[in-house]
């Protein structure tokens, strides 16, 4: 860990920093080691920050324009995108942004899936991750109904019907959840409402999940502890800092492109028409980073057990670091994990694009053997993995790699003697 | 660096590939070149003054554009008609206004501050005038329908005999690019039907692609402003992040290691 018995220069900053050490807090930050051997996959924890608030100055911003009233919001929202002084913009990367958000946030996820990143000493970090993204999802969902278009409306109508598939209170939830006998005005202020409390509970977490990190430090992609600091580490300033900057200006020349030049491809056209309870879209589907578990909820037959296979599969992971028996961390010296982590991202990728389409014929039972493999990767291979693959041998430094070390250290001490 | 562009490239081939659920529904719609398409995109002028003379003598007479004002039509980015030109535009609509001092409601003729005059009071008398089909609020229709501009301007020219073995209701016809077929809308245009101030032939594609055009300023009044924003803001990020990675590469020569 850093410095703790840090003292600031000033005669005011002592005096200030003995009452309330935000002064150490920031040479903590700035000092923190941090594993040199990094790669971008690892620059995606800055994006999700930055995400974070761009979504949280726009949404304030917006949120001073919009009118939460099933009458009133649909046109609130034009008013925002022609008369708000650069309205269009703000709302484009609002809209887009949370899709940015959740492609960085599956990045990151995967980023862990592969470097083992849940593993002990570091489930608390992970665990919150899960809930953070958890919150993701209900924040969107709730967002998405805000403009009160048509997939808005019946957007909102499926994804509350599920709770009906609990046994005798079922429908009872769902009026409660409707604050009325269907999706309609008090459903709109209260999605407003939890829409905007989200963002500041995530925030919560982030700061808890940050805290988190900084007791053990980041895994890096060799997945071996290292002393902090050493020659192994250097300090996050200006280190991490300036490339953790280099990737969140690629990250927003994409994200620029959809803002300005196709900002409604990752939207439905359905919800530039305003809600009408008597109309039925031909296809009611989810904005796209929910499009995997949809498919999972659509590909079992029974509704109860659809909505339990969809919840268990967001709170499988929360379950992760004990499903996964490896020792090791590094799907790099894990050459069969390696093949199953692949074959998973495929699966996922498969899940997403059935869910996109009519849940008949080929597509269903696309999405059913997609489900089931899901599963049997969490349940079984992960489990039985640990215990029978044949893992390559662990270097004993990132500095020293090349030396094909084992954590043993009297056969590292004779291959390195070999060597000389 | 490599492992980076990869990265980014992946990135881009991920984005791209959402695309992939519009795919689905593709019909091949007419194409034509539209100006405001593009990193540089604008709207052809005189192409959107020729639409809004479509949509006031042809489609105005049963679709509604409540979202856009008078003002709209002089404004920077849109059709720019002379202010003086949108006031008389404006003002050769009654607008119902009120209540007075009397209280009573009076009609008035149009300010550039009023929207657009609506052709029904209602949604019902909207139905009740056309055989129960509701002819949709056109402000943004063309952000409203998975296929865009080339859709509506498809739809324009996709009338057609019905085939045979086809039955059509009273008051139905054929299109082959509407969905399911079947529409309640008659053939809105047909050749010579306005007479364009400005020389040009007003043919059914002529139409078409000026009416489109203009419902795509419609729904998108502030495209250009966007397109121009854009494409600084991304030469921008570009020069930035060259200037970053020298600083980065700078920095990390002190470490023995990689970025």
């Amino acid at each position: 860990m850093s410095n703790h018995d840090y003292r600031p220069k000033s005669k005011v900053g002592q005096w200030f920093n003995d009452r309330l050490p935000l002064l150490t807090l920031a040479n903590h930050l700035t000092d923190y080691p941090t594993p040199k051997n990094l790669n971008y996959w690892w620059t995606f924890g800055g994006i999700l920050t930055f995400c974070l608030i761009t979504q949280i100055i726009t949404g304030l911003t917006l949120a001073m324009h919009y009118i939460a009233h099933a009458d009133m919001a649909f046109e609130s929202v034009e008013h925002i995108m022609r008369d708000v002084n650069y309205g269009w913009l703000i709302r484009y990367i609002h809209a887009n942004g949370a899709s940015m958000f959740f492609l960085a946030v599956y990045i990151h996820i995967f980023r862990s899936l592969f470097y083992g990143s849940y593993k002990a000493p570091r489930e608390i970090i992970w665990i919150i991750g899960i809930i953070i993204y958890l919150l993701m999802m209900a924040a969107a969902f709730m967002g998405y109904v805000l403009p009160w278009g048509q997939m808005s409306f019946w957007g909102a109508t499926v994804i509350t019907n599920l709770f009906s598939a609990i046994p005798l209170v079922g429908e009872g939830i769902v009026t409660w959840l409707w604050g009325g006998y269907s999706v309609d005005n008090p459903t709109l202020t209260r999605f407003f409402t939890l829409h905007y409390l989200i963002p500041f509970l995530i925030l919560g977490l982030v700061v808890l999940h940050i805290w988190a990190l900084h007791v053990p430090g980041n895994n890096n992609p060799v997945g071996i502890d290292i002393k902090k600091p050493s020659k192994d580490t250097v300090p996050f300033h200006p280190y991490i800092v300036i490339k953790d900057g280099f990737a969140l200006l690629m990250f927003m020349i994409v994200f620029a492109f959809f803002v300005f030049y196709s900002p409604n491809i990752l939207g439905h056209a359905d919800n530039y028409i305003e809600a009408n309870p008597m109309v039925t879209p031909a296809h009611i589907v989810p904005e796209w980073y929910l499009l995997p578990f949809y498919a999972i909820l659509r590909s079992v037959p029974d509704k109860l057990l659809g909505v339990v296979a969809m919840l268990s599969a967001i709170l499988i992971l929360a379950v992760l670091p004990w499903l996964d028996t490896s020792k090791i961390r590094s799907a790099v010296f894990r050459p069969l994990y390696k093949q199953f982590y692949w074959i998973l991202v495929a699966d996922v990728l498969i899940l997403g694009y059935v869910g996109a389409m009519p849940a008949e014929g080929l597509y269903l039972l696309i999405a059913r053997v997609a489900t089931a493999y899901y599963f049997l990767h969490f349940l079984v291979i992960l489990p039985v993995l640990g215990f029978k693959e044949k893992t390559l041998p662990v270097p004993l430094s990132i500095t020293e790699p090349v030396l094909g070390g084992s954590p043993n250290l009297a056969t590292a001490r004779k291959k390195e003697s070999k060597i000389e | 660096m490599k492992k980076l562009l990869k990265i980014f490239s992946l990135l881009l081939l991920i984005c791209s590939s959402n695309t992939f659920s519009f795919a689905a529904e593709k019909v091949d719609y007419l194409k034509t070149d539209w100006s405001f398409k593009g990193l540089f995109g604008k709207f052809d002028r005189a192409s959107l003054q020729r639409g809004y003379q479509v949509y006031t003598e042809v489609c105005a007479s049963c679709h509604s554009m409540k979202y856009l004002s008078y003002r709209n039509l002089s404004e920077k980015g849109g059709p720019e008609f002379p202010e003086d030109q949108a006031k008389a535009i404006a003002a050769s609509f009654e607008v119902m206004d009120g209540p007075n001092a009397d209280g009573e409601m009076f009609a008035r003729p149009g300010k550039l501050s009023d929207k657009f005059v609506m052709p029904y009071d209602n949604v019902k008398a909207a139905q009740a005038a056309n055989g129960g089909a509701y002819p949709p609020d056109m402000s943004v229709l063309v952000k409203a329908r998975g296929g865009g501009v080339d859709y509506i301007y498809s739809l324009l020219q996709g009338y057609e005999e019905a085939p045979s073995g086809m039955t059509l209701d009273d008051g139905v016809h054929y299109n082959k690019y509407m969905y399911g077929n079947k529409i309640r809308m008659a053939a809105p245009l047909s050749d010579g039907l306005v007479e364009y101030g400005d020389g040009t032939t007003a043919s059914v594609e002529q139409m078409s692609k000026d009416v489109t055009t203009f419902l795509m300023w419609a729904a998108e009044p502030h495209l250009e402003a966007r397109h121009q924003m854009g494409f600084k803001a991304i030469i921008y990020l570009i020069i930035l992040t060259i200037l970053v990675y020298f600083s980065m590469k700078k920095i990390w020569s002190r470490v023995e290691s990689e970025v």
